[in-house]
């Protein structure tokens, strides 16, 4: 499993590249919250965009970080998803909280 | 073409052979010629299935996980099996949120994703026996 962290100003891209099951989960969200602990973030963008493959573990992981998140005032969002990690996604409500949107650039353009 | 195969696969209950389950039930069911989204239907269905057996039937400690595909004609039946803990209200259990695992960040829907993906979901359970779960799909393509 392998993660990039790109922070630009108060905007963090974690790109993971990797498929995102319950063993990985674990792993992701360690990785995330030790990096995001004291390191100034206002907004957190999920990039999927090299994640082939989701089952429902990655809902949990989603939702915990979009928590932490919230939790000291800061905007979770996802962008780059297939449609199959979509479906899963929309099933669980994920998409009626978290905004998900096409890439990288279309979220800067809303942020902007 | 009538078709028939059937394999069988015992395997520790441990994280890391999630995505060696998935990447045989999905290689097995190759030979029917599925689209990709049917591929990715199974692949994720039997995910959550042998998480479920590691997690909850196990409770993350030691035991054996048993998974059987079986091909006959276009549908593939996956049949995921733990001899761990049972579940104790399996009405409950299946409810699309419900979790017993919160602290986890176990999402609840696991059940849910998989009656969706597949065409036909069964799960039997005994409280301290083990559970067993038998999901299939009607591959369309195939010939």
């Amino acid at each position: 499993m392998k993660i990039d962290f790109v922070k630009k100003e108060n905007v963090l891209s974690i790109k993971i590249d990797g498929e995102i099951d319950h063993h990985s989960a674990a792993e992701i969200r360690t990785k995330i919250d030790a990096y995001i602990t004291g390191s100034n973030t206002k907004y957190i963008v999920l990039d999927f965009k090299k994640v082939g493959f989701m089952d429902s573990s990655g809902i949990g992981m989603v939702m915990g970080r979009y928590r932490n998140i919230k939790r000291v005032g800061g905007e979770l969002c996802i962008v780059s998803v297939n449609n199959s990690i979509k479906r899963i996604l929309d099933m669980a409500g994920v998409t009626g909280i978290i905004p998900v949107y096409k890439n990288q650039e279309e979220f800067l353009g809303v942020i902007k | 073409m009538k078709y028939d195969n059937h394999i069988k696969v015992e395997f520790t209950s441990k994280s890391a052979n999630e995505s060696l389950a998935r990447v045989i039930a999905s290689a097995f069911v190759s030979q029917l010629d599925p689209t990709l989204e049917e591929l990715a239907d199974i692949r994720t269905a039997v995910s959550e299935a042998v998480t479920n057996a590691i997690i909850h039937g196990y409770d993350g400690g030691k035991g054996k996980v048993i998974m059987e595909c079986t091909l006959q004609d276009h549908t593939v039946e996956i049949k995921i099996v733990d001899k761990g803990n049972g579940i104790e209200d399996l009405n409950l259990a299946m409810q699309p949120l419900y979790t017993s695992k919160p602290e986890l960040e176990r999402s609840g829907m696991g059940f849910t994703v998989m009656q969706s993906f597949m065409d036909f979901l069964e799960v039997k359970s005994e409280l301290h026996k083990g559970t067993t779960i038998i999901m299939r799909k009607c591959i369309k393509n195939a010939d």
